[in-house]
């Protein structure tokens, strides 16, 4: 089951079109992480999915609510984490959680049961009776996730979850959402943490100027903008008196005496084959490794403005 | 749907702005900039003016003045009650403004919480602690006038100015939210809210110099009206424009006068390419719009006029003229020395103009309640004289005839000008979901100018002609 729903969803603010018919579906279980460059869309994408802005055309449905037709169904089934976290720097953890707790219209009972344990989770029980204002941004951002999670919704909207942590308290987050995933949630990320994007995202979109210009896995979204898989061997003895073989799908892309960079194509099948192709025509082959695909040189090749890379060839 | 599952139904509608209202007030008692002006004007302020009327009663009693000391205790009473109440400006434009600013407005419009719902939230914790801090402070003034011993103002009085200090913060926090759906800063909505302070200044000023005038202070009541109805039709305004999208829509604050030109031109024009074109496809359709306005307007003229005929038993002036004779002398007088010539025309019509501007200016800061004031102070007028000079003698078919070949233009020209404010008023109040605020305004000033120009300006310009040149020798020549 698809937890959310966007189908040619767009947005225009007087003459701008922010969001032009983007389209997508996240399922059960599934993160999608949505990248871009700043003033893609991806704000205005995510206001939607919330009922806070009204599409100009098209239609979107979150756990199976129209976000025009219902949206407090759909803030209810909800949790958002904002660009700004938006603190109230008067109040305590305890009192902030609890008063959207209420907002979510939960019980006393439950909404405090769930303070205790969010607050516990992402470390913050020790600081619950201190201000708000004397938090450190990664004690307010871990808050203000703590705060999307109150009333346990079923769809995560989270911008910038990780952005101003340290590194142990960005990894709790991560792991927060990876073990979040597993309760069947649908989850969307915006981030620019490209690491962070390749460890958790099933799909990644890439928004560009409003548009889609890329719906796919991550692996293929390195396939489709990187090319063809590249591996590096190192040899014992010295191949400049060799050519290595090629065909078949295996194009030998530059040689030197101890080393050499070789792409092969469906490399599930061909990778083992060629290797034991060299191996027995005598190569000593010391190491046999698959050169490491940036995300981060996938995503900025996708988001050039070059006409190469125009919309219609990268989709 | 019974009655107790009707009351639950209300309790948990309510009952998120309630916990909205519950949060905002009791951060605003921990910012000691709230709190500190409060206790001040709510504790050492009345005890200043106790202070201060007691020195004015032994001043003006040296000097045989008592009465001016004794107006003075209910204007003080006022002034200490309105103090207070100026803070809630402050916090509602901090409340709806301020949040927007420090962005933490946007997880509260990610909550299931219906617009009204945070509205009302917010306007309550806006009006509430500053309104308690009025009746606080204005109990210490009147405790402190009656320790000391000096006579306080009837009950009556005291009811008035605890009631109108009441609608005025609900005015001016109604007004405020207007303010703050438009502006994108605290420092903008506090240039915007000039818009507020400055007439509720005014306002107390009139307030103020009834008070001292002391006929009756019971036509306070009217002011009590006046802005119950102002407050009605501002929260109107401010629902209708308090939505998710807006509040969210615009990031900064920039004049583009381009758009702002090409706007109002549009809903001026209609886009019509001649004057003939303009009134067959714009001028004409918005008059069939506005029918139900000039229907209300013509009523409250008619009460007008009543009103007017009545007052001759209250306000029973001797006038010199009691014949048609002594009219037509005056007429003839004014006729041989020209009066009625060329230039009386564009006199009558500049005065009648500016009538209409007045209720145009009227009209667009009090969303067309005080719009209707200049066309109800005329038909007042005529019902008033009228009937005095009926009584005193002169026929009613002579002041028919007096009135009705330039009123027949006239009247309908000022009807219809009026009308024109009051829908443009209700246009601006009618929620919206396309249109921005500022796309309401222009298009509402371009309705009224539409009007004004197309229908009252001809129509003024004919009545000026008949009222110069026929009605005098009309009646003349029939009298």
């Amino acid at each position: 089951m698809n937890l959310i729903e966007a189908d040619a969803l767009s947005k225009t603010f007087d003459d701008f079109l922010a969001v032009d018919r983007v389209s997508f579906q996240v399922g059960n279980g599934r993160v999608m992480v949505l990248l871009g460059p700043n003033g893609a869309g991806k704000t205005t994408t995510i206001r939607m999915l919330t009922s806070i802005l009204v599409p100009s055309s098209g239609s979107a449905r979150i756990a199976g609510h129209d976000v025009v037709q219902h949206p407090e169904r759909v803030r209810a089934a909800v949790g958002v984490l904002t660009e700004h976290h938006g603190l109230y720097k008067r109040m305590n953890a305890d009192e902030y959680l609890d008063f959207f707790g209420e907002l979510y219209g939960l019980r006393p009972t439950e909404y405090r049961q769930r303070r205790d344990q969010l607050l516990e989770q992402f470390g913050l029980a020790p600081v619950r009776r201190q201000r708000l204002g004397e938090y450190s941004k990664g004690m307010r951002q871990k808050l203000a996730l703590s705060r999307a999670l109150i009333h346990e919704p079923s769809v995560l909207l989270l911008d910038e979850p990780t952005s101003a942590m340290d590194p142990a308290s960005a990894r709790m987050v991560r792991d927060a959402i990876h073990s979040l995933r597993s309760r069947n949630r649908a989850i969307i990320l915006c981030t620019h943490n490209l690491a962070e994007a390749e460890e958790l995202a099933d799909q990644i979109v890439i928004l560009r100027r409003g548009r889609i210009i890329f719906n796919e896995t991550t692996e293929g979204l390195k396939r489709k903008l990187v090319g063809v898989p590249e591996y590096r061997i190192l040899f014992e003895e010295s191949v400049s008196e060799r050519s290595l073989p090629a065909g078949d799908g295996i194009r030998v892309h530059s040689q030197t005496a101890y080393q050499a960079v070789v792409e092969i194509s469906q490399p599930q099948t061909n990778a083992a084959e060629y290797l034991r192709r060299l191996v027995n025509s005598g190569y000593a082959v010391r190491e046999f490794a698959q050169i490491e695909q940036s995300l981060e040189q996938a995503y900025l090749d996708a988001i050039r403005e070059s006409p190469e890379n125009a919309e219609g060839s990268l989709t | 749907m019974n009655l107790k599952t009707a009351s639950n139904h209300i309790r948990r509608e309510l009952h998120p702005a309630w916990v909205v209202t519950r949060r905002e007030v009791r951060d605003q008692f921990r910012d000691w900039r709230v709190i500190i002006p409060i206790v001040v004007l709510t504790a050492f302020f009345p005890y200043l003016m106790n202070f201060t009327v007691s020195q004015i009663l032994d001043f003006v009693a040296q000097y045989g003045g008592e009465i001016i000391g004794e107006r003075m205790i209910p204007f003080l009473l006022m002034i200490v009650g309105f103090f207070p109440i100026s803070v809630s400006l402050v916090i509602s434009l901090d409340t709806f403004v301020g949040e927007k600013e420090r962005g933490s407005i946007e997880p509260l419009l990610d909550t299931p919480l219906k617009n009204w719902q945070l509205y009302l939230g917010k306007l309550l914790s806006s009006t509430v602690p500053p309104l308690l801090g009025s009746y606080l402070g204005m109990g210490v003034y009147l405790a402190g006038l009656a320790l000391r011993g000096i006579t306080l103002p009837e009950p009556a009085v005291i009811l008035i100015i605890f009631t109108l200090t009441t609608v005025q913060a609900l005015m001016m926090v109604s007004g405020a939210v207007v303010v703050s759906v438009q502006a994108t800063s605290v420092r903008a909505a506090n240039l915007l809210a000039s818009f507020i302070i400055i007439p509720s200044a005014l306002l107390i000023q009139v307030e103020s110099v009834l008070m001292f005038w002391g006929r009756s202070v019971q036509i306070l009541w009217w002011f009590v009206l006046g802005l119950v109805i102002l407050s009605f039709l501002l929260i109107r305004a401010g629902l209708s424009h308090f939505q998710r999208e807006k509040l969210l829509g615009r990031e900064i604050d920039v004049l583009n006068f381009k758009w702002i030109l090409r706007t109002f031109w549009q809903a001026l024009t209609g886009k019509a390419r001649n004057p003939s074109e303009w009134f067959r496809i714009s001028v004409r359709p918005a008059l069939r719009e506005m029918r139900t306005a000039v229907w209300c307007v013509s009523a409250l003229g008619m009460v007008a006029l009543i009103v007017g005929w009545n007052l001759v038993k209250k306000l029973d002036f001797a006038i010199p003229i009691d014949s048609v004779q002594g009219l037509n002398q005056n007429l003839q007088s004014m006729l041989d020395l020209a009066f009625f010539s060329g230039a009386s025309i564009v006199m009558i019509w500049l005065q009648n103009l500016r009538a209409v501007l007045l209720t145009g200016v009227l009209g667009f800061l009090t969303f067309g309640v005080a719009g209707t004031l200049p066309l109800f102070a005329t038909m007042t007028l005529v019902g008033y004289l009228v009937h005095l000079l009926n009584l005193g003698g002169i026929p009613m078919l002579y002041l028919l005839m007096m009135l009705l070949p330039h009123g027949l233009f006239e009247i309908p020209g000022l009807v219809i000008g009026t009308g024109a404010i009051v829908h443009a008023a209700a246009k601006i109040i009618t929620p919206s979901n396309e249109q921005t605020i500022g796309e309401v305004w222009l298009q509402a000033l371009a309705f009224w100018l539409k009007i004004i120009l197309g229908v009252c300006l001809p129509l003024l310009l004919i009545a000026a002609v008949v009222e110069a040149w026929i009605t005098p020798r009309l009646l003349l020549w029939l009298f």
